[in-house]
């Protein structure tokens, strides 16, 4: 098992005509089952073509009703991107995958009420993250498949590369992973840290987890107290950006130290505190995690 | 993105939001026809800088005559101004407001951010006006008041007035308060701002409040809808190694230390500066090149790490998905040729074709250290630093070394490449 998704979620590509939607259509179908679980793309435009042979539909709703899709992947361009997400809210899919870079905060901030404000039970993950994986069962996502191997450690993560990096030094070391999820670096998104803990904890095939944060915010801090009071499973982390200074935006919209608050010290610190085995070198994230096993 | 001051009150007094009257000035005798302009007895003339803290650095005078206006518009405009944000260099003032004179009663505070947790924009205000904030929140939680504004919704007059009540404004001006409150909320949202400041907020003797500063700062993904905003953008005040990584998709900011690094992805160029800082070292900036690190690309990353002095050895950590490790090695390699490269650089590869892309490094004959994991590029780009035979005593400029001194170096530096591949093979 795994968690979010596994070789029978069936996904439908928002954006699937634009040159990334197409690109990382492609070699997210190559990955393991991926010729079954890629069954839709939508663009109002070209409802009844198809690419590469899966059918494009004018609406999610119809992709559902239609293909059957219960999760979506949105590559479509920033400004369109919240619009997209909130028609695959309504279109009651299970999960939501938003991989778009730069969406207005504003935007995110509408869309998280409405979808509050309507209970809505759709799961989203991003924006401006990877995306997520199974190995050997789906990939959803643009990370790169052949780093991971299937096992039975969770990888979280609200930075790509760095999660890339965290699962490489895993699969080196022979240790294989359930799920990793890239939670995204923007102020405002969908599944935090702490929605991901609860998620491994309940999964009987996950035995630990990595998690990854870096500066800003405070959701790492959250989440190590829920895992202090619930977890059951042994949790390693690491949390980029010691040097940064404050006040400086670290690349990601929601990486920036403000009125002293968010500092890689202080969650380092919290997350010690709550009984996760922490490190301060990126390079040992893998091996730390090995120690936490025994 | 961030304006002045007194492109803030611009935007504030076209919501709604009262400001003492003022003009922009960029000369001395700009600011003394501004002063005649504005009347009155009293003017305050204000450096606008995009820093806060100026008060404090000498940035904001009072003057009472308009000799005095002139005067210390003079002494203002081109001074280096050092304020706890500046840094050590300071900002150069080449821009001041003057004001009327405003009749203070009492200093308030009043903030709007995003709050990640409830996902809603959050009002904070304080009684405690004037003072750096961060000290106010720390010493005195109890003193900051918050609260979450419905973003269908909008700001209540109730909600505002209560606010207003809470910081101590009198039920006399309490109307009038949240009305300035209510229209700063519909500034910071229709601007898609991400900052809104008003530190102080003043009540007047006469019992009117009114912004008597203004800090606001902008999504930058939002800009689009927004012209007349990134119309108000001041270059000025960027650092220009930032702008020009800017024009090459490129997200570039400059810190303090000797080791430049260029790597993919914003959460691992931090993992890698953290590193470079575990094993002694010091990183010179932050560098994510993103996802399409072409030739040109790595090129430019090149060139604006180099134009920072401080820069003595380059560290460059790729973590190849998509990216192929052997397109990165060409681009490093054509990189390193183009700029001439002058000091040590360090490569950590991994992912996708990586073999393929080491090979290449390695065929290149340029003295390039290859290194396997990030801890392991973070040791050597550290040690690169360290190894260098220490200097003759005696001061010696070395801002353009004789070329031979540069061949012998780089003979030197090829060796020791050598030596690393050597002991790895081994």
């Amino acid at each position: 098992m795994s968690i979010l998704i596994n070789r029978n979620t069936r996904v439908v590509t928002q954006g699937i005509t634009g040159k990334t939607g197409m690109f990382h259509t492609q070699t997210s179908r190559a990955y393991a089952n991926g010729r079954n679980c890629y069954v839709a793309g939508v663009n109002p435009n070209k409802a009844g073509e198809n690419f590469e042979g899966i059918p494009i539909f004018g609406t999610v709703k119809e992709a559902r009703e239609k293909a059957g899709v219960n999760t979506s992947v949105i590559y479509v361009p920033p400004r369109f991107a919240a619009e997209a997400i909130w028609e695959a809210v309504q279109a009651e899919l299970e999960l939501v995958i938003c991989i778009t870079e730069g969406i207005p905060v504003r935007d995110m901030v509408v869309l998280r009420d409405r979808m509050r404000k309507e209970k809505r039970r759709t799961l989203l993950v991003g924006p401006n993250c990877p995306g997520v994986i199974t190995p050997d069962e789906i990939k959803i996502g643009i990370m790169p498949g052949h780093i991971h191997c299937k096992g039975r450690v969770g990888v979280v993560s609200r930075s790509g590369t760095l999660t890339y990096e965290a699962v490489g030094q895993l699969t080196e070391l022979g240790i294989g992973q359930s799920t990793a999820v890239g939670i995204g670096g923007d102020p405002v998104n969908g599944l935090k840290h702490i929605d991901l803990m609860k998620l491994f904890n309940d999964d009987p095939d996950t035995d630990a987890v990595v998690m990854i944060g870096e500066i800003g915010g405070s959701d790492e801090e959250a989440a190590a107290r829920w895992v202090k009071a619930n977890m059951k499973k042994p949790v390693v982390g690491f949390i980029a950006g010691v040097t940064a200074p404050p006040g400086k935006r670290m690349g990601h919209a929601g990486a920036i130290i403000s009125g002293g608050k968010g500092t890689a010290q202080e969650k380092l610190a919290v997350m010690a505190a709550c009984g996760i085995k922490v490190t301060k070198n990126p390079s040992e994230m893998g091996r730390l995690l090995k120690s936490a096993l025994r | 993105m961030k304006i002045h001051e007194y492109q803030g009150k611009e935007l504030f007094r076209k919501y709604g939001v009262p400001t003492p009257n003022g003009l922009p000035c960029f000369t001395a005798d700009e600011a003394l026809e501004a002063a005649r302009k504005l009347g009155g007895q009293v003017w305050v003339v204000k450096a606008q800088i995009h820093a806060g803290g100026r008060g404090r650095g000498g940035g904001v005078k009072v003057a009472k005559s308009l000799d005095e206006v002139r005067d210390k518009a003079k002494q203002m405009l081109g001074m280096q101004l050092v304020t706890h944000q500046t840094g050590a260099g300071g900002q150069k003032v080449r821009r001041l407001l003057v004001e009327e004179g405003a009749d203070i009663a009492k200093e308030l505070y009043i903030g709007m951010l995003v709050d990640r947790v409830t996902q809603r924009v959050a009002l904070m205000a304080s009684s405690e006006g004037g003072m750096d904030i961060e000290q106010v929140a720390a010493r005195t939680p109890q003193k900051i008041h918050k609260i979450f504004i419905d973003p269908q919704a909008g700001l209540s007059q109730a909600e505002a007035q209560g606010v207003a009540r809470k910081i101590g404004i009198p039920e006399a001006s309490a109307k009038q308060a949240g009305d300035l409150l209510k229209a700063l909320y519909r500034c910071f949202w229709e601007t898609d701002a991400s900052l809104a400041e008003i530190n102080p907020l003043i009540l007047t003797r006469g019992g009117r409040v009114v912004a008597l500063d203004s800090k606001l700062n902008f999504d930058d993904n939002a800009l689009f809808r927004h012209p007349e905003i990134v119309a108000m953008r001041d270059l000025d005040e960027e650092d220009p190694l930032e702008i020009e990584a800017s024009k090459h998709d490129l997200n570039y900011i400059s810190l303090d230390g000797a080791i430049g690094c260029m790597v993919n992805g914003a959460g691992l160029a931090m993992a890698t500066m953290d590193t470079i800082k575990l094993f002694g070292g010091s990183p010179a900036n932050f560098l994510d090149v993103g996802g399409g690190a072409t030739a040109e690309k790595v090129a430019a990353a090149f060139k604006i790490m180099l134009s920072n002095r401080k820069v003595k050895a380059i560290l460059v950590n790729i973590f190849g998905g998509i990216m192929k490790c052997d397109t990165i090695a060409a681009g490093v390699v054509a990189a390193a040729r183009k700029v001439k490269l002058s000091v040590p650089l360090v490569v950590r590869m991994k992912g996708t074709n990586e073999d393929l892309g080491k090979k290449i490094l390695k065929d290149s004959g340029l003295r390039i250290i290859s290194a396997g994991s990030l801890g392991d590029a973070a040791k050597k780009a550290v040690a690169t630093l360290r190894k260098k035979p220490k200097p003759k005593p005696g001061p010696k400029p070395r801002k353009k070394p004789a070329k031979k001194a540069v061949k012998k170096k780089l003979l030197n530096n090829k060796a020791r490449a050598k030596k690393v591949v050597r002991r790895k093979k081994e």
